[in-house]
């Protein structure tokens, strides 16, 4: 991720045509401010005979009346107009894709992180991951939005606006990156504690490369071969973590935390919030309550010798 | 008019006579029985005030957090906290009651009458606040206080996802504040369809009298919505019902509904009294009536009239069809029409006017640049993709407070300013207050306005860190720096009005030659507020002599009305003398009331069946102690005054 993930340097298809809109009206809404602080400052410091005359008079001056009339009203209703014409010409261009969707993702939003399943024609071709979405440049993509517990939103700003995830109810929007790159994703409505802390990724690249991720995510994992990490992988089961995490390839058929398949080929862990590192990888595995208090994955006491395997193990689930 | 004979008051016995009648006797028992509306006037300003500190102080401990990015000073637990308890002390203990209190101080000795149409129940709607305003934060006492946002969407805020009392004392909180809310506003619209002078037809008004009305109606219509939605979620809580549970056919989407259709009409009951103020304020100082009274009082109706449909502009994100959130695009933008020409009228107020910068004036003047800022980060919002994009960023943010520190605050500091000579009988510090003007527009414009570039830099709201890097650091920076500038202002306010207690300089009946009726008695007003009930007849009774108005109103001669606490009733429209209304006497009932109802909702919070239950017995004797017969109440000599050709009221 390079920057800020602004509204106004889009690099899909959907928010750089609102971030068109977005400019128009941020211009509009300038020029009013200055014409209407320009008036006040005029009128405020316009020369007048005598400042300490009381001016008097019984009957408006017609040309106030005017000031109203044209100024508040009619000259509004026009510039309204136009706003409101730009905003339904927009909402038209972006509620459904140009093209028709060459894949479709559907994501669910968790407290606090995100579920991504490509649904394959069988199951074996279905592929589940987490806080990581990977899209081809060039083609649009339908997203589907649900949630497992409260209302959350999905939002990476530089390629679509949002939409919420709410309970009982699927959404559905579409993105096209025009550009590859990796792009931050948010949730932008409150869900409680650790709102701060459930974003994601999107990657956007060539559709030959997204074609390969896919079938590469696809693939169970591969029993690890040195001895070390064979340990991990007993660990791995005899500690708590195959209560709720899930490994294709394995007995591990936990489903209540993301599927570590391919962990070690994601970019972040813990939804976003450290980069995907083995050092970072052990903290979180240790004690990812103090790096994310509130969650629902407990520390895990691995003894410092069995630590290392485990680790070693995860590391493997490329 | 033929039907009230005029009476001059002679000498100084009649004035004698109505203070005795009036005056509420000194000590505890007086103070806890009083129904004066200065008193409860004063008591709501103060006490909104100091929750407008403690509100500050939560935001402050907030932008504490936020100045730098990767910052934990804060717990999760305590900023989500610190936000709602924020939004829910500004825009519910803050923002109505302060107009409130400017409201219920002012409109008698605006529209020349004794008291407000319900006294007792202005007392009521005030202690049922406070106790509100305490109930809410005695959360902080166990450590629960609400932690879902101010406005709490389920079903996080549901029991699976919220079992603590964090969202009881919340849900519990607001509808008791419900009932001081809407017993306030129905005696809004008492007084102001029954309670003018004589003469004074509703084209004579002050404006805040027409922002009031307008807000009051609003809130008996929507703020029902809001009882319902937490009584509803009180019982999906604690009755297991299911009304937004979606597994069991519930809706967590009504929960929206019922909130916004309640919510975006709150914005405007906190904003047109204040609308009205700074219509009132501006033409004292421009040294000229207001340019476009009938439209000013019109665009307030309009605007509460458009702003019940556009609720459904806080969920363009929600997935909506696009023709429904088209229509209410469309209303969205439309309403800013009824604010265009409100800023025209003042416009052309001040050009054609001799302003005179003094610093109520200057809070005007900010005033406007900021509501027109207001407005038009709104009408960006209105528009559907584009909200799409700013929904729940920092934009939103700087959206919501431009309109509530533009439209609220500011009109209310320039109000204190103009009015505390009144209530105090000495001025505020001119040199004092330049430098809180000052202080105060540049904190708002540099805490708020790169709020704007935050959120278009995609930076959401709510969140309690955030990493640094991602081009927040600076404006963030920058808005914790606006944030100290606007707290030194609201400090050295506080200060120069302890200052004023003793060293301001006395302020006389009208320290601005300002045109309406409460300028025209003493400062503070005595008890009676008037000693005769005066006849007007033009909007602006102390100008009209310069303004050449003829018939000119009477201000020193009327009915005195010595036999008892008594009022000229007049109808509604044109202000003709239909009734003399018996005020009633100061009460404790309206206090003991107030405790029964925070009792019950003290057990409602805790889930304490008996107990509120015995609360509830409370509260039936409450108000059959404050219903008994007019005989059980003190003893009243039968009217004998020359004044006597209306008919008796029975106590309000």
């Amino acid at each position: 991720m390079n920057g800020s993930p602004s509204i106004f340097s889009p690099a899909g298809v959907g928010a750089g045509q609102i971030a068109s809109l977005g400019w128009l009206l941020t211009i509009i809404a300038a020029a009013i401010v200055v014409i209407i602080g320009g008036l006040l400052i005029a009128a405020l410091l316009r020369p007048r005979p005598d400042r300490s005359t009381d001016v008097m008079r019984g009957a408006e001056p017609a040309v106030a009346t005017r000031w109203i009339i044209i100024g508040g009203l009619v000259v509004p209703a026009f510039i309204l107009l136009g706003a409101f014409v730009a905003t339904v010409l927009t909402g038209r261009a972006v509620a459904s894709p140009p093209t028709p969707p060459v894949a479709t993702i559907e994501v669910t939003a968790h407290r606090w992180w995100w579920e991504i399943r490509y649904r394959g024609a069988t199951a074996d071709l279905t592929v589940l991951t987490a806080n990581e979405i990977h899209v081809p440049v060039g083609g649009a993509v339908r997203i589907d939005l649900s949630s497992a517990d409260v209302i959350h939103s999905f939002w990476v700003p530089q390629l679509a606006a949002k939409t919420d995830l709410i309970p009982g109810q699927t959404n559905t929007m579409w993105i096209e990156a025009r550009a590859a790159g990796v792009y931050r994703g948010e949730c932008a409505e409150y869900c409680g504690l650790q709102h701060a802390q459930m974003n994601f990724v999107v990657v956007a690249e060539s559709p030959a490369a997204f074609q390969a991720w896919l079938a590469h995510q696809r693939e169970p994992a591969s029993p690890p071969t040195d001895s070390l990490a064979r340990l991990g992988q007993a660990g791995f089961a005899g500690h708590q973590c195959a209560v709720c995490h899930a490994i294709a390839g394995t007995d591990n058929l936990g489903r209540i935390g993301p599927d570590l398949t391919h962990l070690a080929s994601r970019r972040m862990i813990g939804a976003g919030l450290l980069d995907n590192t083995p050092a970072n990888l052990e903290r979180w595995v240790v004690d990812a309550p103090s790096l994310k208090p509130g969650i629902g994955m407990p520390a895990e006491p691995i003894p410092l010798a069995g630590r290392a395997a485990v680790i070693a193990y995860l590391e493997t689930l490329r | 008019m033929a039907t009230v004979v005029a009476e001059t008051a002679e000498a100084d016995a009649p004035v004698a006579t109505l203070d005795r009648i009036w005056r509420t006797p000194p000590g505890l028992l007086g103070t806890l029985t009083s129904v004066d509306h200065k008193t409860i006037g004063i008591r709501y300003l103060v006490t909104a005030f100091a929750f407008l500190l403690v509100g500050g102080l939560e935001a402050g401990a907030m932008r504490a957090q936020l100045t730098h990015g990767d910052t934990h000073w804060l717990s999760p637990e305590a900023y989500n906290q610190f936000f709602t308890m924020h939004g829910v002390t500004m825009l519910f203990l803050y923002a109505s009651p302060v107009l409130s209190g400017f409201s219920n101080y002012l409109w008698p000795l605006m529209i020349g009458a004794r008291d407000m149409a319900y006294p007792r129940v202005n007392a009521l709607s005030y202690w049922t606040y406070l106790l509100a305003g305490l109930l809410i934060y005695a959360s902080v006492l166990v450590g629960q206080s609400p932690d879902g946002g101010w406005f709490a969407y389920v079903p996080m805020t549901g029991a699976t996802y919220s079992p603590g009392l964090n969202i009881d004392f919340y849900t519990v909180g607001l509808t008791f504040l419900g009932f001081s809310t809407t017993v306030g506003a129905v005696n809004f619209i008492g007084t102001f369809f029954c309670m003018k002078a004589p003469g004074m037809s509703v084209n004579r008004l002050p404006v805040i009298l027409w922002g009031t009305l307008s807000s009051s109606i609003a809130a008996v219509v929507f703020v029902p919505a809001l009882t319902v939605a937490c009584v509803l979620l009180y019982l999906d809580r604690h009755v297991h019902t299911h009304f937004f549970d979606a597994a069991n056919g519930g809706q967590p989407m009504l929960w929206q509904h019922l909130f916004w259709i309640f919510g975006h009409p709150w914005v405007y009951i906190v904003v047109l009294p204040a609308i009205g103020i700074a219509s009132d304020i501006i033409p004292t100082f421009c040294r000229r009536p207001l340019a476009g009274y009938t439209f000013v009082t019109l665009s307030t109706i309009a605007t509460i009239m458009l702003g019940s449909g556009v609720w459904v502009h806080h969920m363009f994100a929600t997935g909506l069809p696009q023709m429904s959130t088209s229509f209410f695009s469309a209303a969205s933008m439309t309403i800013s029409l009824t604010s265009g020409v409100s800023v025209f009228a003042w416009l052309a107020t001040i050009w054609h006017g001799r302003p005179q910068f003094r610093v109520p004036f200057l809070f005007m003047c900010g005033f406007i640049i900021l509501f027109v800022i207001g407005g038009v980060n709104g009408v960006m919002t209105a528009s559907v993709p584009f909200d799409q994009q700013l929904h729940d960023s920092y934009f939103v943010v700087a959206h919501l407070h431009y309109v509530l520190v533009g439209i609220n605050v500011f009109p209310v500091m320039g109000a204190f300013y103009y009015w505390i000579p009144k209530m105090t009988g000495r001025m505020l510090s001119e040199r004092i207050g330049r430098w809180v003007f000052w202080l105060m527009f540049i904190g708002a414009n540099l805490t708020f306005f790169p709020m704007h570039i935050t959120g278009m830099l995609g930076m959401p709201r709510r969140v309690y860190t955030y990493a640094s890097g991602l081009g927040w650091d600076t404006s963030n920076l920058l808005i914790t720096i606006g944030a100290a500038t606007f707290a030194a202002s609201i400090l050295l306010f506080l200060f120069d009005v302890v200052r004023s207690r003793s060293v301001g300089p006395i302020a006389g009946d009208n320290p601005w030659d300002a045109p309406t009726l409460e300028w025209s008695v003493s400062s503070p007003p005595p008890p009676y507020n008037f000693a005769v009930i005066p006849t007007v007849r033009s909007p602006y009774p102390l100008w009209e002599s310069r303004l050449g108005e003829r018939p000119a109103s009477v201000l020193d001669a009327g009915p005195v009305l010595a036999d008892g606490r008594e009022t000229v009733g007049t109808d509604a429209l044109d202000g003709e003398p239909v009734a003399i209304l018996r005020m009633p006497e100061d009460s404790p009932w309206p206090l003991l009331l107030a405790i029964a109802l925070a009792w019950v909702s003290l057990a409602l919070v805790f889930s304490a069946w008996t107990w509120s239950l015995i609360g509830v017995a409370l509260t039936v004797a409450s108000i059959i102690g404050w219903l008994a017969p007019a005989a059980m109440q003190p003893a009243r000599a039968e009217p004998t005054g020359s004044d006597r050709r209306l008919p008796m009221t029975s106590d309000a």
